[in-house]
């Protein structure tokens, strides 16, 4: 049940090169794992994958390179100081939490 | 188990960290505060049930995480959504599209990228509703692993990458959005 009987015969899939070779990703499927790639989060296997592709794809390489950037400026930019008061506050709060446990 | 003398000693060094997820989630000072203080009160009273040796910091993101939705989050009657369906992978890449003459080396993307301030990062972050806002947070400005995060906020570890997913299309949509303000990304969406 569920599958239903419309596979769209002759539908071309998406990006994919037409003789692309074997275990070479297509810039679709690339792009689909950028963020797994950027995370560290995928096996050694489809790291070796995803970098072989990039070392023959400059757009792919260039987009790779932007969403690194925008990672560093997202970590970079919102960092706050803490305010001392908060430190003191938070240094006597658990004074006088020990205080009153014993 | 741990000791509550250590406490101080072993948690107080997370506390920038802490405070900046705390003024992202509250998105304001006074709320922040609290919450941080809370989150150290409660973490120094649990600190017995705290496993030495084990992650500490994903520890204490854990107890801001529940006491943000316990204390500050208003009661919400639906699932949130983030609406990025119109959003398509590598959006801000495509609107920063500059020149694509431009010299060799660092894109012009990547210089854009440069021109956003510390206010439109943070304003981007914090219009984010709160589940993705707080994916976004540990994985991007954390950099926790998205097992860590399933754990921090108690949810399957697939649902954490469908939020950090979505999470990031927001993000990028309200950069686009700042940008365009800002006069950084041009007006018209016809950037590819």
């Amino acid at each position: 049940m569920g599958h239903g009987a419309d596979g769209e015969p002759g539908h071309p899939a998406d990006g994919r090169p037409a003789e692309a070779p074997a275990g070479f990703l297509s810039c679709d499927e690339t792009i689909e794992r950028l963020y797994f790639y950027l995370d560290g989060e995928l096996t050694e296997q489809r790291r070796i994958e995803i970098a072989r592709h990039l070392d023959l794809c400059g757009p792919c390489v260039g987009a790779f390179g932007f969403e690194s950037e925008l990672r560093k400026l997202v970590a970079n930019r919102c960092h706050d100081r803490v305010p001392d008061a908060l430190r003191d506050r938070v240094a006597q709060a658990l004074r006088e939490e020990s205080a009153s446990a014993d | 188990m741990a000791d509550q003398g250590q406490f101080s000693d072993l948690a107080m060094e997370y506390m920038p960290a802490l405070y900046t997820a705390a003024l992202r989630m509250t998105r304001n000072a006074a709320d922040a505060e609290d919450l941080v203080q809370e989150t150290y009160l409660k973490a120094y009273r649990a600190f017995g049930s705290f496993e030495l040796g084990t992650n500490l910091k994903a520890w204490l993101y854990r107890i801001l995480t529940n006491t943000y939705i316990n204390t500050y989050r208003a009661k919400k009657r639906r699932p949130e959504v983030a609406d990025v369906e119109d959003v398509e992978d590598l959006y801000l890449y495509h609107h920063l599209a500059g020149d694509p003459s431009a010299g060799l080396g660092r894109s012009a993307e990547d210089e854009a990228l440069d021109r956003f301030t510390d206010t439109d990062v943070k304003a981007a972050i914090e219009s984010l509703p709160d589940t993705f806002r707080m994916a976004v947070l540990l994985a991007d400005v954390e950099g926790f692993s998205y097992k860590e995060i399933a754990e921090i906020t108690d949810v399957p570890i697939g649902t954490v990458m469908s939020r950090i997913h979505r999470g990031r299309k927001a993000l990028q949509k309200a950069l686009v959005e700042a940008g365009r303000a800002r006069g950084l990304v041009g007006a018209s969406d016809e950037a590819r």
